[in-house]
């Protein structure tokens, strides 16, 4: 959807100049075209936003990378629990088994996990959220009393009480039960939106301009809010690597595959803490900190495109604000 | 030719405050005509009904009760003439910053209405058609290019007068369209307005609380007041002889040469006379 929109401003705005018979700046107007894009599409790089996507970049490619180039991770091999090195990075679990490459096949676990969740979290919350609030009316009213009561389902008690019905759970359907459990929020926050951009005066404009209701969803209203779902997104994968690592350390997650909580669960079975081996359960609480905070920096950076006055008010952006050093000395003696 | 004709309309809007729910008369049987050519001008204080009438007449609301009569014939609300409908009557809304998406261009701005007006034109034809737009509110052609958070809030109200004007409309409602703008700037958004509904011949309804302006740029005036039409007729006539005393509160308010100088008159006629006895009193 974002394509589209993309492609057909930037029809429009293309074909102005060509069909121009006295454009008289045409160079200067197609320098400037791609920075304003540009600004609007994606946060402006600072450092946070760097951090963040470096590390979390790092662990995707570690989990997509890894399951190929490692070993079995469930080979059992008895040499008993081995320290890192002797021929394995990060040494081996209780029964031999090559921690690395558990680590890599659970990176790949969790991961999908947070894909999934994520998806279905953006697919039911823009449906829910945007969708009533958008047609309004009785339509409106049954969404917003379904996403209701979803919200004030605790959520933890139903996984846990879905995840103990099913005794044998792929991977998939612990990602299922995730998303269901965690789209309202993020529709509700979606639907105050939508109601607030649904009434201003440009979609008023592109209703009695003659515009079909479909398109002034997907091309006047969808991409105001971008930014909006791309911070729910991120936060939805956030919830659900970490919700998954809870279930499987309660030994409520998938069975059968692995993921950063199947091997904390394993590590805690195995009496890591009590032998101190630490490089059976640091390197999978380490990639869940890691991550949950890269993402977390992501989503600060994008919190910070949809209300500019969280970037404005700290002070270093305040220093910034055009006052060269000598300029605030002068100020400053004036004042005095 | 598009001749709207306004009989009656009442326009309700429910107020729900718990259980309890008020009705509020937005709109008191108003009854007026706009026809190509003419410029009236709706005038009243906030909360009187003005947005209100222009979304009566945008079909943004439904009336009530009362009619509004498209040459004679009952409003289309669906179908083929209602699409018509809604190419031959446009508007031009009060704040600059809301109308314009901030996410599109200005080009896709005026593209959008071009297109759904004319669905067999090329694309080059369009784009024409939106620097001709341009030219026509006396902005530059690149501005096709720009964002709308990177123009003046004049630029911005011309970019939606060529926006309103892109369905080659017979009729214009524009709801207050330069209270939002500096003062420095505001004539020279009226004045292009008055010029276009010149050459175009448009039916103009200009939604103002500036009785001044009013005056300057209608042909007719009615007065509004707390959702009724208390006054109604030629501008010169509303300003210099008010009859409503609301209006005689706006036009006291206004500045109206005549009527000042007529007042300054009556006043130094009376002191000259009395002159000599104003000692002893
Ligand atoms: N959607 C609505 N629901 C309920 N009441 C409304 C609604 N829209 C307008 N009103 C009420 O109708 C009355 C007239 O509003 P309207 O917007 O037409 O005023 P206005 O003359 O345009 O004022 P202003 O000069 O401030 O723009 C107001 O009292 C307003 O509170
Ligand atoms: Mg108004």
């Amino acid at each position: 959807m974002e394509t589209t929109t993309q492609g057909t401003t930037q029809g429009s705005a293309q074909s102005s100049p060509q069909g121009s018979t006295e454009a008289a700046a045409p160079s200067a107007t197609a320098e400037r075209r791609p920075v304003t894009r540009k600004r609007r599409l994606f946060p402006p790089m600072t450092l946070k936003l760097g951090v963040g996507l470096s590390i979390a970049g790092l662990i995707v490619l570690f989990g997509l990378i890894g399951p190929l180039v490692v070993g079995d991770p469930s080979t059992v091999r008895d040499i008993g629990l081995t320290g890192p090195g002797h021929g394995f990075l990060l040494g081996t679990t209780q029964t031999g088994q090559d921690i690395f490459a558990q680590l890599a096949y659970a990176t790949r676990g969790s991961l999908i996990i947070g894909v999934v969740v994520g998806a279905i979290t953006l697919l039911l919350s823009s449906f829910f959220g945007l969708v009533g609030a958008f047609v309004g009316g009785w339509v409106d009213e049954a969404f917003s009393l379904l996403t209701n009561i979803m919200l004030v389902i605790p959520g933890l008690p139903l996984v846990i009480v879905i995840s103990s019905y099913v005794p044998n759970k792929s991977i998939w359907l612990v990602a299922a039960v995730l998303a269901i459990t965690s789209w309202a929020g993020s529709a509700r926050v979606l639907r105050g939106f939508t109601l607030s951009v649904r009434s201003r005066d440009y979609v008023l404009a592109a209703r009695i301009g003659g515009e079909k209701r479909w398109r002034i969803l997907l091309v006047e209203i969808l991409p105001n809010l971008i930014p909006l779902l791309a911070s729910q997104v991120v936060f939805a994968v956030i919830f659900a690597i970490l919700g998954e690592a809870g279930l499987s350390f309660l030994g409520l997650g998938a069975s059968g595959s692995f993921t950063w909580g199947t091997m904390l669960y394993f590590a805690q079975n195995g009496l890591s803490l009590r032998l101190g081996a630490w490089w059976w359960f640091a390197p999978p609480g380490l990639l869940i900190a890691l991550f949950g905070a890269a993402l977390s920096l992501i989503n600060f950076s994008i919190d910070e495109i949809i209300n500019p006055k969280l970037r404005s008010q700290t002070r270093a952006e305040r220093n910034r604000w055009g006052m060269s050093r000598e300029q605030r000395q002068a100020a400053a003696e004036v004042t005095v | 030719m598009t001749v709207l004709e306004m009989r009656d309309v009442v326009k309700d809007y429910r107020l729900r405050n718990g259980l309890r729910s008020t009705r509020l008369r937005a709109v008191d049987e108003v009854s007026f005509t706009l026809e190509p050519g003419r410029t009236v001008a709706l005038v009243g204080q906030s909360g009187s009904g003005k947005s209100t009438i222009a979304k009566l007449l945008m079909q943004l609301e439904r009336p009530s009760s009362g009619e509004i009569l498209v040459d004679g014939e009952p409003m289309p609300y669906r179908g083929a003439r209602a699409a018509a409908y809604r190419k031959a009557v446009q508007m031009v809304f009060q704040d600059p910053f809301g109308s314009l998406n901030p996410y599109h261009t200005i080009g896709h701005h005026l593209a959008r209405p071009v297109r759904l007006h004319h669905p067999a034109f090329s694309r080059r034809q369009v784009a024409e058609r939106v620097l001709d737009l341009l030219r026509r509110v006396r902005l530059d052609p690149d501005f096709a290019d720009r964002k709308p958070h990177e123009l003046s809030g004049g630029q911005r109200q011309r970019v939606a007068i060529a926006r309103a004007l892109a369905p080659e409309p017979a009729i214009l409602v524009a709801d207050e369209p330069v209270s939002m703008l500096d003062v420095s700037i505001r004539l020279g958004v009226l004045n292009l307005l008055a010029t276009l509904q010149r050459e175009e011949n448009l039916g103009v309804l200009y939604i103002t609380h500036d009785l001044a302006t009013a005056r300057h740029f209608s042909d007719e005036i009615m007065v509004l007041y707390q959702g009724s039409v208390v006054e109604h007729g030629p501008a010169d006539e509303v300003i210099l002889n008010p009859q409503h005393e609301y209006t005689q509160l706006l036009a006291d308010a206004a500045p109206a040469p005549e009527r000042r100088l007529a007042r300054h008159r009556q006043p130094t006629l009376a002191a000259r006379e009395g002159g000599g006895q104003q000692p002893l009193g």
